[in-house]
Formats: structure tokens, sequence, C-alpha cells
């Protein structure tokens, strides 16, 4: 049935179960940041160190306070609270530490906050019953899938700038249907390992 | 109802939101950005149109680099002179300003009235036509009109006009040079804005060649070298070149020329 062995896990949250073209979690930062590959590539390193500090703390906090208390329903809350806290982190470090990258994910920092991709990864965890070490794993692929379809889809998104479409489809249009295309390959992985 | 439940989550997230915000505000004072309350003053004093002509992709970039690494304040072309001197006014510094107002010209006239080699069907950008063998006109050196300068101004100034060539109106062009950087033919200039004649060619080819696939274009007869009173016009290449530096304007050239490419700037727009 399914394999929860660590390498297991981490492929499968990588392509069989990608964050953004399988599970559709997270659109509106993948179409917000993706008309330059280079912005796209550094929302992907905001999002990955955000997903994995945010994915252990949650499991932190989770496994050694709500638990033994019996206060698990207050898990939306606490792990909201955690996310938006390390995403305001993150932006007062890079702000200070890396000013253009700053400069160029400015309104997109906000977006990861609520972004119900890092949201999703928390809660997974705590459906999956995961320990720390397939915590880590599972966040790190999370973040790495978000990646690979992150960049793909930017650097598509640059050809379509100068591609001659039809008026109707130009924008956001195409733009869909490409992420419509783009997931169903991905549909083709379904079933590997169990998943 | 078991109370102790209640009493656990209001200890729980009051712990941990207290924790979180101590945590936040010591990153907050560690992590500060200290900002020049000058910065301000100097982005209120520049234009703010963002055009890059300082070098610095906007207004507030450039502000910052005046103020931390000490940049030269005549940068701001569309500002001229009175910002530069504003500029020095915030910092207590001393500038030297030019107060001559460029604009730009572009010297080709042709467009329709040019012969086209092919029919092109790519892509509608002048740096994409002119890597397909230098362009879809006969003419290798005129303007391809599909519009590179006209995308790229800020001030609204450059359009294509009636007959397929971009067209600089110099009441609001700020002489930024930001089209002179993306003519792929390299035939917009800058020039002072006090000289309204200009030669609407480039072509440096033979005047027999020139009159059979254009008719507007420099044949290089020399008429227009001969009949200026003030020697400011020479020939170079099978091309008339304006020097602008005598020219006063007075329009002798433009009723000599047998092909009508000189032409009185402001007579054009009015």
């Amino acid at each position: 049935m399914k394999n929860s062995t660590l390498i297991a896990i981490f492929i499968s949250s990588i392509f069989v179960n990608n964050i953004i073209l399988m599970r559709f979690i997270g659109l509106c930062s993948f179409f917000g940041v993706s008309n330059k590959l280079s912005s796209a590539l550094g929302m992907s390193a905001a999002v990955f160190f955000v997903m994995n500090l945010s994915a252990v703390v949650s499991w932190l906090l989770y496994n050694f306070v709500l638990v033994p208390l019996n206060l698990e329903f207050l898990k939306i809350i606490v792990f909201i609270l955690v996310i938006a806290s390390l995403v305001q982190l993150v932006e007062l470090f890079m702000k200070k530490n890396i000013p253009a990258l700053f400069k160029a994910l400015g309104i997109y920092l906000p977006l990861i906050t609520t972004n119900c991709a890092i949201l999703a990864v928390s809660f997974f965890i705590v459906d999956y019953k995961y320990n720390l070490l397939q915590t880590l794993v599972f966040s790190s692929g999370t973040a790495i899938g978000y990646t690979i379809a992150i960049i793909l889809f930017s650097s598509i998104r640059e050809r379509l700038e100068l591609a001659p479409l039809p008026n109707a489809v130009k924008g956001y249009g195409i733009v869909f249907i490409t992420a419509a295309l783009m997931s169903l390959s991905f549909m083709g992985l379904v079933g590997l390992f169990g998943f | 109802m078991n109370n102790i439940i209640i009493y656990y989550s209001i200890a729980t997230l009051g712990t941990t939101s207290v924790i979180i915000a101590l945590l936040l505000s010591f990153a907050a004072k560690k992590f500060k950005v200290e900002s020049d309350p000058r910065k301000d003053l100097l982005v209120s004093v520049l234009p703010g149109a963002n055009c890059g002509a300082c070098g610095y992709p906007g207004c507030e970039q450039y502000a910052e680099a005046i103020l931390t690494k000490d940049e030269v304040l005549t940068l701001c072309k569309p500002g001229g002179p009175e910002v530069s001197k504003k500029i020095a006014q915030i910092l207590g510094k001393e500038v030297e300003v030019s107060s001559q107002r460029m604009v730009a010209v572009v010297l080709c006239a042709g467009g329709s009235r040019t012969k086209d080699e092919f029919i092109y069907n790519g892509i509608k950008k002048c740096s994409v036509a002119n890597k397909f063998y230098e362009g879809q006109k006969l003419c290798k050196y005129g303007c391809l009109g599909f519009g590179d300068c006209v995308e790229v101004c800020p001030f609204d100034a450059i359009h294509i006009n009636k007959y397929g060539v971009a067209e600089v109106d110099p009441v609001k062009c700020t002489g930024c040079g930001l089209c002179v950087k993306a003519c792929p033919k390299n035939i917009i200039k800058l020039v002072p804005c006090n000289y309204q004649i200009h030669i609407l060619c480039s072509s440096k080819d033979k005047g027999v060649k020139v009159r059979q696939i254009c008719s507007v274009g420099c044949i290089s007869c020399g008429i227009c070298v001969k009949s200026c009173p003030v020697n400011d016009i020479e020939l170079k290449e099978n091309l008339a070149l304006m020097k602008y530096d005598k020219c006063n304007n007075c329009g002798i050239c433009v009723e000599k020329c047998p092909t009508k490419c000189i032409v009185d700037v402001t007579r054009v727009i009015a």
C-alpha cells in the first residue's frame, strides 16, 4: 500500500503529489511571481526556508504542547500564528541583509503568509502522523516540488510574452491553460510508490 | 464541561503569542534598516518618472546612490539643471550645470516612402526585424517602424507618424536618451533643443541607389553644403551631416534640398 519510507515520502512530495500541480494548493503566489525567472527563483528560496522552518516548529508545538494538553483543536490558530511570525522574521532579515531580493519580492512575502501551501504542509504532517525526520523530508520535498513547478512555469511564461497569441487568451488566459497542461503531464505519475 | 481545557487553551495561545511578540520586537530592533531622512526629500525633488536615464532602475535608487555612494548629482536628464540645483541644495553642496536642454531626433523620414525588400511576418519589434537581413526595407539604414523607441519612452514623446517612421515631439522630449539606446539602427540622436533643422536621412548608400529605393532620402548632391551660409553641413560617406554647431535655423537648406529630406521640426509639429 502506501510506502512510508523516507525516499518514498521525498519523491512523492516532489512529483506525485506536487503541491502546485497535483494538489492545487498555493496557486496565488505561483501565478503572481512566475512572470520572471529571477523573481521565481527568489520566491522559491523564500518558500523553501519558510516551509521547512514552519513545518518543524509546527510539529514541535503540536506534539509537545497541543497533544499533551488535549488541545488539538487549536492547531489552526497556532499554525497560522507560527507561519505569520516566521514570514515577518524572514522579511525583516531580508530587508536588512539582501535588499535587492527584498525589493524584488516585496509584495509577495505577505502572500507566502496567507499561502495555503505552508499551512497545508503543517496540516499534512498532523494527518499523516509523521515523526520529526519524516516531517523534514516531507516539507523539503514539497518546497522542492514548488521550486520545480515555478521554475518550469516561469521559463515558459517568459517565452509566452513574445508569442503571437489570439487576443482572447493573451495574459492570464494562456497562463492558466499552460498550467493546466503542465498539471496534466504530472498526472501521469499517479500510482508511483502507491501514492 | 471541564473548565481546565479553557484555561489550558488560553494559557497556550497567550504564551505562544507573547513569546512570538518578544521575538519579533527583538528582531525588529536587531534588523533595523536606518533610513536617511534626506532620502525622502531627494525623492520628492526628483521627477519620479523612474525612467532609468540616470542608470538606476528608479528615482529612489538614484537618491540612495547619491546619499551612500556619493554619486554625481547631474545624472537626472529629464529633471535637468533645476533638479540638479535642488539636489545640491539638499545636500549642501555646489554643482556645475550646463543649462542646455537636449532633445532626441530620429534621422529618417522614409517609412512608407521607402520600398520594402520583402514582406515581413515575424515578431513586430525593431530589434528582432533588424536581425533578419537588417530589416524588411531596401534601405538598410532606415527606421523599421515597429516602435521599440515608442515603447520605451516614459514621457510619451515619440510616436510612429503617418509615414510609418518614428517622430519625436520636441515639446515633450526630456532628452533622457532611452530611445537612443532602444533603436537597433542607431539613427536617433540627442541634439541641443535650439536646433530645429534636421537632415532626416542616415543612408550611407550612393545617391543613385537611394533615389531608386527612397523618395525622401539624401542623395548626397551637396546643394545644402554649398547653400548653407554658416557652413554647418558637411558631406560624409554619401550622406549630408549637420554639425549642430553654428546653425541659426535660417531654413535655406530646407528649400534647396531636391528630395525634401531636410525638415524644419517646428513647422512639422505645429
